[in-house]
This record gives structure tokens, C-alpha cells and sequence, in this order.
């Protein structure tokens, strides 16, 4: 038996020494990407055991609703459609203006769109971290870097990309900054997280930057990661420290961070060659 | 005359998926930062119980997909959990007189540095989490420790892995 003596403490000394080696090629270099998507669709199953009980429940209240709720629903979705639809119209018209007026310019057009819906998966990575599991990989398209979007906002991007899942980092996450302008003036700045789901803070705006409590932040598309014009937050506090060389400004996500179930997938600029048809 | 005891390779398996799946269920905030290493526990347990079947081997092996739930380093987990595996299998023939306080102290001990070694690995990246309730999931280890034990023992002998 190999379980006592030098045997065991030089196979000890060994992994350690290849998690090092792992650990350092997996923080500096992207080679290990398909290691994690093995190992993460090995994993899979376990999420998705887990994931069980909330996909029953929402099964069976799918299932067992009544006539009256169903046609309550059924009325509330048409009146919204209807309304959607009236906005949709006149957005067509404002997009084609746009167009036109930017050929008139010779600038450039901007890029299409196209977005796939996906499912969070019900599972807690870690306490520490904003992390989400989706339900789509790059079977279905999905890349590196790539947004995630609710009904209401940005959430967030995708991390690691599995053949049928990825994880992806929430915008409050305190590792993730985006590139945001305010709405209303076209000033940028950076939101950054800071680790409550309810709160990001806008940095680097100068003292007499023209701010004020309820502006609309929306994606700047600098960078080149996020399209531009999604609405990320709004200006809750705006905190004028003479002291300070830049503004202290927190603001709320639009995003249902912890709410959203249905999340979008948008393929932008080049990469829409790539998304699967709609 | 006795049975011989039988492999059941299965069984260490099966409650380590249990222990894994067990680290990612959905909690409220306040219960998933106190939540125990699952994970951790059932792999002491085991590498104390059976040390010639679970040492550092199959430890750094449960560190990876660890690591792909929880979106840390490859390897980050596996190391953590190889050292403090190692250090059971070195012990395990005092830990297993110990009555069952004891050996949750020493628990406590070893899910400690478990945590300080994960510390330190996102704390080199920078992302290091502050506050004194990132060592909570230690002392609820502990707390866990005995009624885990009991469990994995009947479980351990009713289907004889040995």
C-alpha cells in the first residue's frame, strides 16, 4: 500500500506542482478552454438534477392553472403586444430615417442584430462571485465575451463557453466593467460592479461633469463587446466630493439580475454571420 | 464465517456527485455563505474511512469539476483539496479513535486552510473576498461533521465498502 510514507508525499508534492502549472496557463493563456468544457459538461447532469425541483414546479404551475388566469394572462400579453407593436412602427420608421441620414453623412450604417433566447439554469456557483449557467453553448453559437440581455437591460457575458452550456459574469460582478454613456448628454464613463446585485458604480467623471439622479445609462458599444444603446442603469446618488477628483455616482441596473429566468443572447457586428437563423 | 468486503466503487461516487450537487443548490444568500463544503467534508470523511482507496489522487480529481461550477482556476480547488486530504490520510489512524468533537475540531481545522489556501489563490488574482463570514463555511463544517459522519458510516457499512 501506497498511503503512508514518501510515496504519497511526492504525489502530493506532484499535483500541487501541476496545479500551479494549470492554474498560471489557465489565468495567463486561453489553452485550457476546452479542458473546462469537458469538465463542465461532465457537470452538467449535477446542474441540471438540481435544477430539477424548479422546472417541475414551474411545470406543474404551468400545468394546473386555471381557465380565468390563463385568459387574464392571455388578454394582458395581447393589450402589451399591441402596444409593442405601435412602438415597433414608428421605430422602423426612426431606423430607416437613421439609415438614410447616415448615407447622406457617408458614415457608416449600423451593424443588425440578432438575438437567441436561453434559459438560467438553477444552480449557485459561488457566494462571492456573480455568476450565472445557461442553457445554450456553442453548439447553438454562443462565444466568449458575449452579451446577455433581459427584457429590461444588460445582465452581463458570457465566461466559458461549453458545447450545450456556458457561464457567464453578471455586470455587478466586482471583476466587470462596461463602457457606458448617459442618455441624455452622450457623456461616458465605466460601470463597474461592486458585488450587490442592486448597485454599480459609475466611475471617472470629472467634478463638473453634467450628471444628474435618474439618468438612463445605456451601452456606449466602445470596446466592442456590448451593441450600443441597451439601457444598463439608472443614476441613483450623485455624491460632489470637492476633494475628490471624480465624481462618486452609484446607480441601479435596469437588468432583473435576480429575477430574470429568460435571458437574451445578442450576436452583434460581425459575428451575426455566425448566430444560427432565427 | 464473514463476507468478503466488496469493492463498491459506486457508492464513494455517488456521494461525491451528492456532495457536488449539494454545493450548487439554489440558496438564499445568507445560508449559501454559510453553507459547508460539501465536497470537502465528504472527501475527509472518505480519505479517514478508507485511505488506501481515496487519497490526493481522487481529492485533486474532485477540485476540477469544482472549478467548473464555481467559474474559479483550473486546478485551484484540486490543490486545496489535495493537501488537506493528505494531511487525513497522515492522521487518519488518531482521527478515527478521536470521539466525534474532537475530530470535528480538527475538521475545522483542515476546511480552514482549505479556505485560507482558496484565499490565497484569489487573492494573488486580486479578487479576494473581505469579512469575517468568508470563514463561516468552516465552522458550519464542523458543526455538519458529526451528523455526516454517522451517516456516511451506516452507509459505509450497510453496503460493506471497504
Amino acid at each position: 500500500m501506497f498511503t503512508q510514507g514518501p510515496f504519497l508525499a511526492l504525489r502530493l508534492a506532484g499535483l500541487v506542482l501541476i496545479s500551479v502549472i494549470l492554474m498560471t496557463v489557465d489565468h495567463r493563456l486561453r489553452y485550457l478552454e476546452p479542458v473546462r468544457a469537458v469538465v463542465s459538461t461532465a457537470v452538467l447532469p449535477l446542474q441540471y438534477l438540481v435544477n430539477l425541483p424548479h422546472a417541475v414546479g414551474s411545470w406543474l404551475g404551468t400545468s394546473f392553472a386555471s381557465r380565468e388566469e390563463l385568459l387574464r394572462e392571455n388578454t394582458e400579453l395581447r393589450r402589451n403586444q399591441l402596444k409593442i407593436a405601435v412602438k415597433l412602427q414608428q421605430l422602423d420608421a426612426l431606423d430607416r430615417e437613421n439609415q438614410r441620414l447616415r448615407t447622406l453623412l457617408k458614415s457608416s450604417g449600423k451593424v443588425g442584430e440578432r438575438a437567441v433566447v436561453a434559459e438560467l439554469l438553477g444552480v449557485d456557483l459561488d457566494p462571492y462571485k456573480h455568476q450565472v449557467v445557461i442553457n445554450k453553448g456553442s453548439v447553438n453559437g454562443a462565444y466568449v465575451g458575449q452579451p446577455i440581455l433581459d427584457a429590461h437591460g444588460v445582465m452581463g457575458q458570457l465566461i466559458h463557453v461549453g458545447p450545450v452550456s456556458s457561464s457567464a459574469i453578471l455586470i455587478t460582478d466586482p471583476s466587470h466593467a462596461l463602457p457606458v454613456q448617459i442618455n441624455r448628454n452622450g457623456l461616458r464613463a465605466i460601470a463597474t460592479g461592486t458585488g450587490s446585485l442592486n448597485r454599480l458604480d459609475v466611475q471617472y467623471l470629472p467634478n463638473n461633469a453634467d450628471v444628474q439622479v435618474g439618468d438612463l445609462l445605456v451601452t456606449s458599444g466602445l470596446g466592442g463587446r456590448f451593441p450600443p444603446g441597451y439601457p444598463v442603469a439608472v443614476v441613483k446618488s450623485v455624491r460632489r466630493n470637492p476633494g475628490q477628483g471624480f465624481l462618486a455616482i452609484s446607480a441601479t441596473p435596469t437588468a432583473d439580475l435576480d429575477r430574470s429566468r429568460e435571458v437574451l443572447l445578442v450576436w452583434s457586428g460581425r459575428r451575426v454571420t455566425e448566430a444560427p437563423p432565427p | 464465517m464473514t463476507t468478503p468486503p466488496r469493492r463498491n466503487n459506486w457508492i464513494i461516487a455517488l456521494s461525491l456527485a451528492a456532495a457536488l450537487s449539494l454545493s450548487i443548490l439554489p440558496l438564499p444568500e445568507a445560508v449559501a455563505r454559510a453553507w459547508p463544503e460539501w465536497t470537502a467534508l465528504v472527501l475527509l470523511y472518505w480519505s479517514m474511512a478508507l485511505p488506501h482507496r481515496v487519497s490526493v489522487g481522487i481529492a485533486w480529481g474532485m477540485g476540477l469539476p469544482l472549478d467548473a461550477l464555481r467559474g474559479s482556476l483550473l486546478g485551484e480547488h484540486g490543490m486545496g483539496l489535495a493537501i488537506i486530504t493528505f494531511i487525513t490520510v497522515k492522521l487518519h489512524r488518531r482521527l478515527r479513535v478521536y470521539p466525534l468533537w474532537q475530530q470535528a475540531a480538527v475538521i475545522m481545522v483542515l476546511l480552514a486552510l482549505y479556505q485560507m489556501l482558496l484565499l490565497w489563490v484569489e487573492g494573488i488574482l486580486g479578487r479576494a473576498s473581505g469579512g469575517w463570514y468568508y470563514w463561516l463555511p468552516s465552522l458550519t463544517g464542523a458543526v455538519a461533521w458529526a451528523p455526516l459522519f454517522l451517516v456516511l458510516r451506516e452507509i459505509r457499512r450497510y453496503f460493506r465498502v471497504a
